[in-house]
């Protein structure tokens, strides 16, 4: 056991001491805490949208700029793949 | 990856235009009912997936160009951000809904309330479904043909 | 203390993504690790937005009652495309590292330190 072995076992054991008292003592499941912003958006969809389906109005109409940055990573991340199997020709 | 033996071919072939249509199904009333672009592209990506599998790899890249995928997942990316822009030019800022209420295509407004609905309801909505779903199939087909026949390649290098 | 299940699953399941992050020394293993951490994340955003006896947020057809919040479930698909893809290119570097050295021990591949 050298002593780089014995300093992964203590972090690790400090990090998962926070995770289990933050699960044990989070607020009870089933209760959140702040309701204004989709209270909002579940009474004003089908005025607004004309939308029957919640998740498709806030993914493409509400919160289209997130939508946008992931299009943007998926593909640069197919970019990325072709470039490095690419066999160049002599 | 060499290919399967003849019963697996045999029942792809019958079973690709049952999964295709699923996706597609899915993609299209996203407006509707539970799913979208994202969900129905890889319903789709995952029955072209089982093609490549069943049929071998070297016979799939002789079909299938990856040059032609490609252009087809730029298609989809150019025409998301050209339907966003249009937002800009014909409303009021980037990324606005400009066919819902009006007389164009897709401008009914549904009843509030629990109900059935037309489809040519929700404005842009099918549309961009329509544009990250050919991107979403493009993109994660690409991957898996590349990854599949770059490794056959690798194992013939060796020997 | 016993209604907070769903928080200690994504607990467990961090954790066990970390433990096989560290303390593994094959490149494939550290991947595998690196996946159970994401899905943790997902499972933590959707668990933030329930309301008690609550139906899904979609008018179609619905019978009546309080609906549960639709914004945690999109921000959870974004993460799961984003997933995907640093997979993809992880896997793809691991592929070209293999062919590079001929190995993937994590402690023979550190040409670049000496």
């Amino acid at each position: 056991m050298s002593a780089r072995t014995i300093l992964a076992v203590v972090v690790f054991t400090i990090i998962a001491m926070f995770f289990i008292f933050t699960a044990l003592f989070i607020h009870p499941f089933g209760e959140p805490d702040e309701t204004d912003m989709d209270d909002y958006i579940i009474d004003n969809t089908q005025e607004e949208t004309g939308a029957n389906n919640g998740v498709t109005a806030v993914v493409f109409d509400y919160r289209g700029f997130d939508t946008l940055g992931e299009a943007t990573v998926l593909f640069t991340a197919v970019a990325g793949v072709i470039l490095i199997f690419r066999r160049l020709k002599k | 990856m060499t290919e399967m033996s003849k019963i697996v071919r045999t029942v792809t072939s019958i079973t690709f235009p049952l999964a295709m249509i699923y996706g597609l199904y899915v993609i299209a009333h996203g407006h509707l009912t539970p799913g979208g672009g994202f969900q129905g592209g890889a319903i789709a990506a995952s029955a072209c997936a089982m093609v490549l599998v069943a049929f071998g790899s070297k016979w799939t890249i002789e079909k299938i160009k990856e040059k032609r995928l490609s252009v087809l997942e730029s298609l989809g990316a150019i025409s998301f951000i050209a339907l966003a822009l249009l937002g800009l030019v014909f409303g009021v800022a980037f990324f606005n809904n400009f066919l819902t209420g009006s007389n164009y295509i897709f401008g009914v407004v549904p009843i509030t309330g629990s109900g059935l609905a037309d489809i040519n309801t929700a404005g842009i909505l099918p549309l961009m479904n329509f544009a990250v779903g050919l991107k979403v199939i493009a993109g994660l087909f690409v991957i898996v043909l590349v990854m599949a026949y770059a490794t056959t390649s690798l194992k013939e290098d060796k020997k | 203390m016993i209604y907070n299940i769903p928080y200690l699953a994504v607990a467990a399941l961090i954790l066990l993504g970390m433990y096989a992050l560290i303390f593994k020394r094959n490149l494939i293993k550290m991947v595998i690790g690196i996946t159970l951490i994401e899905s943790g994340v997902n499972l933590f955003l959707i668990t933030l937005g329930y309301r008690t006896g609550s139906i899904a947020p979609i008018y179609t057809s619905s019978p009546g009652g309080i609906m549960s919040f639709p914004v945690p479930q999109a921000l959870t698909l974004t993460s799961i495309v984003i997933g995907v893809a640093v997979l993809a290119l992880m896997l793809s570097l691991v592929i070209h590292i293999y062919r590079h050295y001929g190995s993937i021990d994590a402690k023979k591949v550190r040409r670049l330190k000496e």
